[in-house]
């Protein structure tokens, strides 16, 4: 392969970007910002391209290893490395791809912000945690992007942090995610003593000298890496911070929260797919929260007003089928529908940024509407992407969802229930996408929408090359890509099976076009309709509209009682009262001999060390006995419990 | 140089002395004080440099060793060497005089040749605790570490200082009492002070068992209170509000830990297994507790310090974990930690010069005013609540890891825990501080961003607080050499057959 084209370029060059526009860009001019910002991803994205153009479909990965390790300390060996395979190569293109897209959006999105070189800096640190996580050969520096891109998406949901809301969501997401982590952590901990490694390669090599090694300890690993995936991949039970982040700039809630970072969970279990595949139960549980999620995002979506939010919370259910693909062995299938929704689903923020930015920041869908006459290019493109995340052919959506069905049907009698939970997701989907659609561009323009900005080309420019892939980019069929990334997900895709696919086909072709239907009636011929529906359940309409109250149970059954207990029983009770106490019993008595032995004394440094040495002096005794036996008793009562 | 490797030691003991000497004789104008104690303390830096610049990494044992008779009854030898254990630990001493006296170079307003003078025979003290081999010279330094901390938290103290300083002197001097009649009973039995010679008679039994598990207790506790270690630590809070930040940066956690690694259970390997449930238990509590106290503070000195008791439980936890990979993760951590706690002292204390409050609610919004306080606070939180690539995580990592397959998989779940609890309180205080609504107090006053100075100090401690994340070797190379946990069934076969517990895993070399 070409001497010249390194691994590490890919993640440097953004990341030479983010110092260059983070610590100097407030002094630079606007177009240098803008160009080094745009600079960064399209050289790691030339790489990319170039890579994925050299490397044959079956090749082995290409490894590149820092020769100093990173950690070597005991028998813990952690080194830099990068591991190019045809999965991380995928990744790598969406990634890259979609990402430098959304950058060049940004350049029309952001140009009149404050912090413009603050945000193109934080973008291309993004990039750079992004592609390390993507290209990582062992799970610590995997942990490495994983964690950082964390950091890059607190400091964007936070990025307007005067408002309070913002910096509420940032750091929100933030702390959601550190409770995933603490599974990532543990799970790599169980890897370490199990395996005795962190090394991807090693860790496969390992189990395939073991084929009937099943369950126990791997079942445990790999529920402790699924619940650091439901974290980054905001799935049941920890999805409750993506919806607030998207206090973040439009272009940021495209890339990570919808195209890019929240399928790192889905990554991190197609790359530690061997684990998986030695636990049937671990794959159960992945399906049933990839399903559940998929299912109950939707319903909450049914019912949002916000465009992000619906969003949102329809990237929360897409993600859950990619959980549910990878939860029936299907991994490829998992990465296809990964690659089709970057694609739409990043145009349907743009689209969406695009409403937002020529309404001067209306985000209310109820004050919306008629706008297809005067943003024709946003209307088209973000019907298309509509079209495709609602999986009608031949748009990329179909083929990618239609796989994951399929795929869950054939799993046995627990994939037949998901299929079938799959299935009416896919008519929630269809429904209030299409509500989203017609609430937008449809019926009557609003007296504040009259005069709409024009949007800029900047932005229109990717939205169309997304539109085209939002079309186009499933035309390659599972069969085909199945097949690319077999060396690496190592699970030939399941051949078709004539009639009943065909049957399963048609199932999810007729779900959405009844989800249209019932929007179209809904919301077209007879708006009035909607309001009346929820007047007639209101508790079910009250209920997902506040989201289940998840929120406010978490916050009642984990962050009050915490606080609550920290204050009153560990702060007040043993720190002040206890503790506290008798510290100043001591203290006391050292007053009182300080006190009488003052009257002797004068000069104020003198005096001080008089009266502390006098007061130590007499407490010596009387401190010292009991304190050492009480330390001995507790010691020796452990002692006595560890021996029987 | 290497000519000098024979008297390094001495003279990094002796510069800030005789700094000292100069600073209390130098008439308070012209901010000579700070001038000269400025001057000594980077000169002492950079003698602290020549230890890693001529450190032999492959050979374990003392290095840069001097060893004369100083009193010839009782047997007291001038005996000072560095190991892999303290030597980047003196280096460190000697990066964060420096920073100190940025840190005290506007705040110490009066009286300041009395400050620095303190303030450098403080150092010395510090020196000399990480480097004395001998017994009696080591707890000399020891004590005399405490007087200028008392007697500056005393004169210095930003609201109640005689009561801090009081505190922070019951708790301290008191179990050095009976740390001085161990040290005496040990002297006792083999008319040596020395540190080798005494760890070599007590692996030969020449000691009673019950004798032993009391002196090695009276060590323990003299540490525990100084690192500190639940349910030890309350003095801690109100030194750190009260201490100025050149003090209250240096006041925990180092001297007590290493002390903990190399004399406690250096020289009492069979006690310390004992103790060791023990600790590890406690150790678990400061972390959860800590953290959970951290989370409800209103004022930030006492946030600080609650976050310093969870970070420094975490260290307690290694080094009684009593693993190979454990000790060089905790020697690893001191390191970090007290580069971390030294950047956010020094930030938190520019705050604090400008509104005189510590009172967090008042605050708010300071992002768009203090841009650059406002980045590198976030940088330093971010180390300290362990996120990979910055110092705190590889140290965390390595401890959690080996307590996990080492020592316990139960009291390591717990410890992680931690870890969310330390991203919780960190960022709700930076948001507090930093984001939100400009606060009218923050409205009402001009604000200055960090001078030149403390950038000069604070850009090459976030640097460093990356390249200690990205290239741990460059110190875990010295420190290996220099930890050696004890070996389960190692040196008295007598006194194994009593020990409850065993740890097994990797501490097997």
């Amino acid at each position: 392969m070409n001497a010249l084209l390194h691994l590490w370029l890919i993640p440097l060059a953004p990341f030479a970007g983010f110092l260059i526009n983070g610590l100097l860009g407030r002094k630079l001019p606007k177009p240098l910002v803008t160009t080094i910002g745009l600079a960064a991803p399209l050289v790691s994205l030339a790489v990319v391209f170039t890579l994925g153009w050299l490397l044959p479909a079956q090749a082995a990965p290409l490894v590149e290893t820092c020769p100093q390790p990173w950690i070597d300390a005991g028998l813990l060996h952690v080194n830099f490395s990068f591991v190019l395979d045809q999965l991380s190569l995928v990744m790598l293109m969406v990634v890259t791809g979609v990402g430098f897209l959304i950058h060049i959006y940004s350049v029309g999105y952001m140009g009149h912000e404050e912090g413009y070189a603050r945000y193109f800096s934080y973008l291309n640190l993004f990039l750079f945690f992004m592609t390390v996580l993507v290209l990582a050969g062992n799970a610590l520096l995997m942990f490495v992007g994983w964690e950082g891109v964390g950091l890059a998406s607190y400091l964007l949901i936070g990025f307007y942090f005067e408002r309070k809301s913002a910096a509420d969501a940032g750091k929100k997401a933030f702390i959601v995610n550190r409770i995933g982590d603490f599974g990532f952590l543990i799970g790599m901990f169980l890897l370490l003593a199990n395996f005795g490694t962190l090394t991807f390669s090693e860790i496969g090599a390992r189990l395939a000298a073991n084929p009937g090694w099943q369950g126990g300890v791997l079942t445990v690993t790999a529920l402790c890496l699924l619940l650091g995936a439901t974290g980054k991949s905001a799935q049941l039970p920890l999805y409750i911070w993506l919806p607030d982040a998207m206090e973040g700039p439009t272009p940021v809630s495209a890339l990570i929260h919808a195209a890019t970072m929240v399928t790192a969970g889905v990554y991190m279990i197609a790359r530690t797919h061997v684990l998986f595949d030695h636990s049937p139960f671990a794959l159960g549980v992945v399906a049933v929260v990839g399903a559940a999620t998929a299912l109950l995002a939707a319903a909450i979506a049914l019912v949002q007003n916000d465009i992000k939010r619906v969003l949102a919370y329809s990237t929360i259910s897409q993600l859950g089928y990619m959980f549910l693909a990878c939860g029936v062995a299907a991994y490829s299938a998992g990465i296809f529908h990964l690659m089709t929704h970057a694609f739409f689903k990043a145009l349907l923020f743009l689209a969406a940024g695009s409403v937002i930015h020529a309404l001067g920041g209306e985000q209310d869908l109820r004050k919306m509407g008629g706008l297809w006459r005067k943003m024709p290019v946003t209307f088209a493109t973000m019907t298309a992407a509509v079209l495709a995340i609602s999986g009608f052919p031949p748009f990329a959506g179909f083929f990618s969802k239609d796989a994951i069905l399929f795929a869950a049907f054939q799993h046995g009698e627990l994939g037949r229930a998901l299929w079938a939970v799959g299935l009416f997701t896919a008519l929630l989907t269809s429904f209030y996408m299409f509500r989203l659609w017609y609430l937008t561009f449809l019926g009557e323009p609003h007296d504040e929408t009259g005069h709409p900005h024009a949007t800029p080309w900047w932005m229109l420019g990717p939205m169309v090359i997304l539109g085209l892939l939002s079309i186009g980019g499933g035309w390659i069929g599972i069969e085909r890509f199945g097949a690319l990334l077999t060396p690496a997900t190592g699970k030939p895709v399941e051949a078709a099976g004539g009639h009943l696919e065909l049957l399963l086909t048609g199932a999810a072709v007729v779900a959405g076009l009844l989800g249209l239907l019932i929007a179209d009636r809904l919301y077209r011929q007879r708006p009035a309709a909607a309001r009346e529906l929820a007047e007639a359940l209101p508790h079910g309409y009250k209920l997902l509209v506040n989201k289940l109250y998840v929120d406010e149970f978490y916050g009642a059954v984990v962050v009050k009682p915490l606080q609550a207990i920290s204050k009153f029983v560990l702060e007040w009770v043993v720190d002040v009262a206890v503790l506290g106490g008798a510290a100043w019993l001591l203290a006391g008595i050292a007053t009182l001999c300080g006190a009488i032995l003052q009257r002797w004394q004068s000069g104020n440094l003198r005096s001080y060390a008089a009266w502390l040495a006098a007061g130590a002096a007499a407490l010596l005794l009387f401190v010292l006995v009991p304190w050492m036996s009480v330390l001995t008793g507790l010691s020796l009562i452990h002692l006595g419990v560890a021996g029987h | 140089m290497n000519a000098m490797n024979g008297s390094i030691l001495t003279l990094i003991l002796l510069v800030p002395l005789a700094g000292a000497i100069l600073t209390a004789l130098a008439p308070d104008r012209l901010k000579l004080p700070n001038w000269i104690a400025l001057l000594t303390t980077l000169v002492t830096f950079l003698l602290t440099l020549h230890l890693p610049a001529h450190f032999q990494t492959g050979q374990s044992g003392f290095q840069f060793e001097v060893n004369r008779l100083w009193i010839e009854n009782p047997a007291i030898n001038y005996h000072v060497g560095v190991d892999g254990l303290s030597m980047w630990l003196v280096v460190l001493t000697g990066l964060l005089a420096p920073v100190g006296v940025v840190a005290s170079w506007n705040a110490i307003k009066n009286r300041s040749q009395v400050f620095y003078a303190l303030f450098l025979l403080q150092q010395t003290a510090m020196f000399g605790v990480f480097i004395s081999l001998d017994l009696m010279v080591y707890y000399g330094f020891w004590e005399l570490s405490l007087v200028p901390m008392v007697i500056l938290i005393a004169m210095y103290g930003r609201k109640d200082g005689p009561k801090a300083a009081l505190k922070f002197f019951l708790f301290t001097f008191i179990p050095s009492a009976p740390l001085l009649v161990a040290l005496l009973w040990l002297y006792a039995r083999t008319g040596s002070f020395d540190f080798t010679a005494l760890q070599n008679a007590i692996a030969h039994g020449w000691f009673p068992a019950a004798g032993l598990y009391w002196a090695s207790l009276a060590f323990l506790v003299a540490f525990a209170v100084k690192v500190p270690v639940f349910p030890l630590h309350g003095w801690l809070a109100d030194s750190f509000s009260e201490a100025p930040v050149a003090l209250a940066m240096i006041i925990a956690g180092k001297l007590g830990l290493y002390s903990m690694l190399r004399f406690h259970v250096g020289l009492f390997p069979e006690q310390a297994r004992m103790l060791a449930p023990l600790l590890i238990a406690l150790a678990v509590i400061g972390i959860l507790y800590g953290a959970c106290l951290a989370l409800v503070q209103r004022d930030f000195w006492r946030l600080m310090a609650f976050a310093a008791l969870s970070h420094l439980s975490l260290i307690t936890l290694a080094i009684y974990g009593l693993t190979l990979t454990g000790w060089q993760g905790a020697v690893y951590q001191i390191l970090n930690h007290s580069v971390v706690d030294a950047a956010l002292f020094l930030l938190l204390g520019v705050l604090y010069d400008q509104y005189a409050t510590s009172q967090i609610n008042a605050y708010g919004g300071l992002a768009t005013k203090l841009p650059r306080t406002a980045t590198l606070f976030v940088v330093a939180s971010l180390a300290m609540i362990g996120l990979p690539m910055l110092n705190g995580f590889v140290g965390e990592f390595l401890i959690l890891s080996s307590t996990f397959t080492g020592v316990s998989r139960g009291w390591a779940i717990a410890a992680a825990l931690g870890v969310i609890l330390g991203a919780a309180y960190m960022l709700w205080l930076v948001q507090r501080l930093f984001y939100g609504q400009t606060s009218e107090m923050a409205q009402a006053k001009p604000a200055l961003d960090v001078r030149f100075g403390q950038q000069a100090v604070l850009w090459p401690l976030t640097l460093l607080m990356l390249v200690m994340g990205l290239a741990p070797s460059l110190w875990l190379a010295a420190i290996q050499t220099g930890v050696h946990p004890p070996r389960a069934g190692g040196v008295a076969a007598a006194t194994q057959s009593v020990l409850p517990i065993s740890l097994h895993g990797e501490d097997l070399r």
